[in-house]
This record gives structure tokens, C-alpha cells and sequence, in this order.
């Protein structure tokens, strides 16, 4: 995967470690991520954007943010639509099977996990029929930032133990393809955290996860 | 070129709003969202997704607001303020965009969705607690937008409007519909929101409004519905 050219300037340096990592798609799955443009602005947030700033900034392959405007579109209508769909379905998934039973030390009662599924299957199904249809990838014959941000959030169940791509073979086509465009050892580089978070959790200290239960009370109860 | 739109849905007013401020040609398409329009196989072939906005230019049909947006400013090359090329001034557009579909948009369109539907929906108001929780979201959002996105400056990127305004003024005002005003006590905002309207023309910002604000016709419409389950799936997961 050509990174394209890089700039040494003093001012991008903060973010010139994350670019490598971001363009490996691994910083969309920390937390959160900034980039400083300027000194005195505040850092950019928002992964989307960031992404969007860094492909122009280092003016990467035309593929990722393709300049053809029905092309670019539909780029950017996959880009809004995954925010209130896959994005929040997939995490969801995570927050239920993994740090609600561990912080609270119960289970999601099975109406609202039944409820979950269905909304992240939806957006699966949304995902095939809606998005790729009969391309190779969302835009058509080669990878975009659309297929490297959806990716990311659809692996985010794996990391709750639930195999997304089961019954799925048109998706599981597509993320072998996804793995193949950006090479397996960067893509599984990139999802060790996620896919090793299940039993990660297993070590942690319930008791360190407190700053969460008031979230997790809003959100979920 | 046609817009398939509903004034009742700020993201279809954005478009509406940004189309007729800019005068570009097309041909508005009512699809009725209360009356679950959206839910009708015709519109199914349109858009998988079964919601508004949608565009339809010749045979390129195209779906979410802010994608909508783009496609309208890059082909009809509009003024450059409203979604600058310099690198900087894109990127804090798109950082709004992409931050208020979880945040502004959504808490505020809660507050409409829980105070118009639940009791129609549900048969009882909605339970205060959860009523009160959503209000909050929505305060916090608007913290953001002061604190965070707008600060000191008129508009949102700088001295001159841009879409992200646009995108948050319309979502900003859907509370009103329900008798919730975010406006009482930011006059920040209700500044950034009369420049906001004297950009677009005050005229026109009002019109586009107008359905929402007529609270007695929105009740009315609730009323008489007899499309109202076909909304009840929506509602229910948009809770969950």
C-alpha cells in the first residue's frame, strides 16, 4: 500500500507517528486520536476527518478519496451513514458482551442484547445489499477510506467474541479483498488489540473500569 | 435534478435551505415522513435505506445530507466559504460534519421524536426520567457547539458561513417543534443563529420552518394519523 510522500516540518511531527498507524487504520481503533494542524488551534479530532485531512495532506493514491464526484459521493455518503449504523451497532456489541458484564458484573438482559443483534444485522445486511451490491468494494474496482472505515468497525464485534462474517459470504469476499489490498500482516497487525481484547479483559481489575458505570447507566439502563 | 424531501426533517431542510439560497434548479419531491412514505416500496427502490434526503440526478441517485451537500457545492460551484478548499478550514467542516450525527443531531432529534410520538406511539408521555436524560444530552451538546466549535468566532469555521452551520442550525431548531427551546439562556447562539438566518435570507429560513413551528398542525397531523404504526419500529429502536 503506497503511503505517498511525507513532509519532515517541525509542526507535523506530533502526528507524523500516527500517520503510518493511521493510514494502517490501527488509530481507529485507540480511543481517541489527535492531530495538531497548528500550535495555537486545537487538535482535530473526529476520525473521519482526520482521515480525510491526512489522504489530502500527504496526497495519497487518488483511490482512497477518488476525485471523480460521483465517485468521491458515494464515498462520502458511506462515510455519513456508518456513524448512527454500523459504528454505533458494532461498539455496542463490544460495550454488552464484553465491559458491561465485567463493570457491572452482570448480564445484558436479553431483550435489549436480542434488540443489539438485530440492529448490528440490519446494518450488515444494510452493508451487502445497499453499499457493495455486486462491487468488489464499496466504490467499485478498488479500495477507498469507505471500505478502510468500515472494515475497522465491522472486526469491532470479533473483539466481543461474535463472528460477524458467519452466513455472510458476500462480506467475507469483501474483507478478504479489504485484507489483501492493505496486506494481511499490516491488517492483522492492526486488529491484534481488538481480536485479543475479549481475553485481555480477562486481567483487568473491575474496580479500575469504575469511571465508566455512569455511562454504562445512561447508555444501556 | 430532483430532492426527495420532508421540511419536518432538518437534514432535508439543509438541503432545502442551501438549494434555494444558492438558487439551484430542482424539483422538491414530498415524501411524507409521518405518514410513512418512506416505509413504501416505491421509495424502497429509490433508497434501500427507506430515509429522506435523498437525490436523484438523472440516473446518479444519492443518499445522506452532507454527501448531498458536497455533491451540490462541487457541481454547481458555489462560493468557496461554504466548504473552503483550503486544507485547514475543510478539515474543521468535516470534523463538525462527521461529530454532530452522534451528538447535536441525535439528542436533539430525541427531544422531538420523544415529546411528539410517545404518546401517540406508546399511549402515555414520555417517562420524565427519560425525558430529562435526553434534555441533558442535548444540553451538553450545545455546550460543545459554544465551547468547542463556534468559540469566539461568527461562524463555525471563521468569519464566513459554511455548510457546518447550516447542517447545525437546522438541527438546532428541531427542538422548537416540540415546544423545547435550546435557544433560552445561549445568547451566543441565538447571535450565531440570526447571522446564520440573515445569510441564507431570514425569509426563507422562517418558510422553511414553518411546519415545524406550527404546533398545533404537527398535533393535528398526529392525530388524524392513521399511518402512525408503520413509525412505531423506528421509534421503538431509536429508544433502545
Amino acid at each position: 500500500m503506497n503511503l505517498g510522500k511525507s513532509t519532515r516540518s517541525e509542526k507535523f511531527q506530533h502526528f507524523e507517528t500516527e500517520t503510518s498507524a493511521w493510514l494502517r487504520g490501527e488509530c481507529l481503533l485507540k480511543a481517541a486520536v489527535s492531530v495538531r494542524m497548528r500550535p495555537d488551534e486545537p487538535p482535530l479530532s473526529s476520525s473521519v476527518a482526520i482521515m480525510l485531512y491526512l489522504a489530502e495532506k500527504f496526497q495519497t493514491p487518488e483511490h482512497w478519496f477518488p476525485a471523480d464526484l460521483r465517485l468521491r459521493s458515494r464515498v462520502n455518503e458511506y462515510l455519513s451513514w456508518q456513524h448512527m449504523a454500523i459504528r454505533m451497532h458494532g461498539s455496542k456489541m463490544y460495550w454488552m458482551r464484553v465491559m458491561i458484564p465485567k463493570i457491572m458484573g452482570i448480564d445484558v438482559p436479553k431483550e435489549k442484547m436480542d434488540g443489539a443483534l438485530e440492529d448490528l444485522n440490519a446494518s450488515l445486511t444494510l452493508i451487502e445489499e445497499n453499499f457493495l451490491q455486486d462491487r468488489p468494494f464499496i466504490v467499485g474496482d478498488q479500495m477507498s477510506l469507505a471500505d478502510l472505515v468500515a472494515i475497522v468497525e465491522i472486526m469491532q464485534p470479533l473483539g466481543a467474541g461474535l463472528d460477524v462474517f458467519e452466513g455472510r459470504p458476500k462480506l467475507s469476499a469483501w474483507r478478504d479483498r479489504v485484507q489483501a489490498s492493505i496486506g494481511k500482516d499490516l491488517f492483522d497487525e492492526a486488529h491484534q488489540v481488538i481480536l485479543g481484547a475479549q481475553d485481555a479483559m480477562k486481567q483487568v481489575d473491575p474496580s479500575k473500569l469504575e469511571p465508566f458505570k455512569p455511562k454504562i447507566l445512561r447508555l444501556f439502563f | 435534478m430532483q430532492l426527495h424531501l420532508d421540511l419536518l426533517s432538518p437534514p432535508c431542510r439543509s438541503l432545502y435551505l442551501f438549494a434555494e439560497a444558492l438558487k439551484i434548479p430542482y424539483e422538491f419531491r414530498l415524501v411524507d415522513l409521518l405518514a410513512g412514505q418512506q416505509y413504501s416500496e416505491e421509495f424502497g427502490k429509490l433508497n434501500l435505506v427507506k430515509k429522506a434526503p435523498v437525490l436523484e440526478d438523472g440516473s446518479f441517485v444519492l443518499s445522506e445530507s452532507t454527501a448531498i451537500l458536497q455533491y451540490l457545492v462541487q457541481k454547481c460551484s458555489v462560493a468557496d466559504h461554504w466548504f473552503p478548499a483550503e486544507l485547514q478550514q475543510r478539515a474543521r467542516v468535516d470534523e463538525y460534519l462527521s461529530w454532530q450525527h452522534l451528538n447535536l443531531r441525535s439528542h436533539c432529534s430525541k427531544v422531538f421524536l420523544l415529546r411528539l410520538m410517545h404518546r401517540p406511539l406508546m399511549g402515555s408521555e414520555a417517562p420524565k426520567d427519560k425525558l430529562d436524560a435526553t434534555l441533558e444530552d442535548m444540553k451538553q451538546s450545545l455546550d460543545l457547539l459554544e465551547e468547542k466549535f463556534l468559540q469566539d468566532k461568527p461562524f463555525i469555521v471563521g468569519n464566513k458561513i459554511s455548510v457546518a452551520d447550516l447542517v447545525a442550525m437546522v438541527e438546532m431548531m428541531q427542538p422548537l417543534g416540540v415546544g423545547v427551546d435550546p435557544f433560552q439562556g445561549r445568547p451566543k447562539l441565538t447571535a450565531w443563529r440570526d447571522r446564520v438566518k440573515k445569510e441564507l435570507g431570514v425569509k426563507l429560513v422562517d418558510q422553511a420552518h414553518e411546519a415545524l413551528l406550527d404546533s398545533s398542525g404537527l398535533q393535528q397531523k398526529m392525530q388524524n394519523n392513521t399511518e402512525l404504526q408503520k413509525l412505531k419500529p423506528m421509534f421503538l429502536k431509536y429508544f433502545r
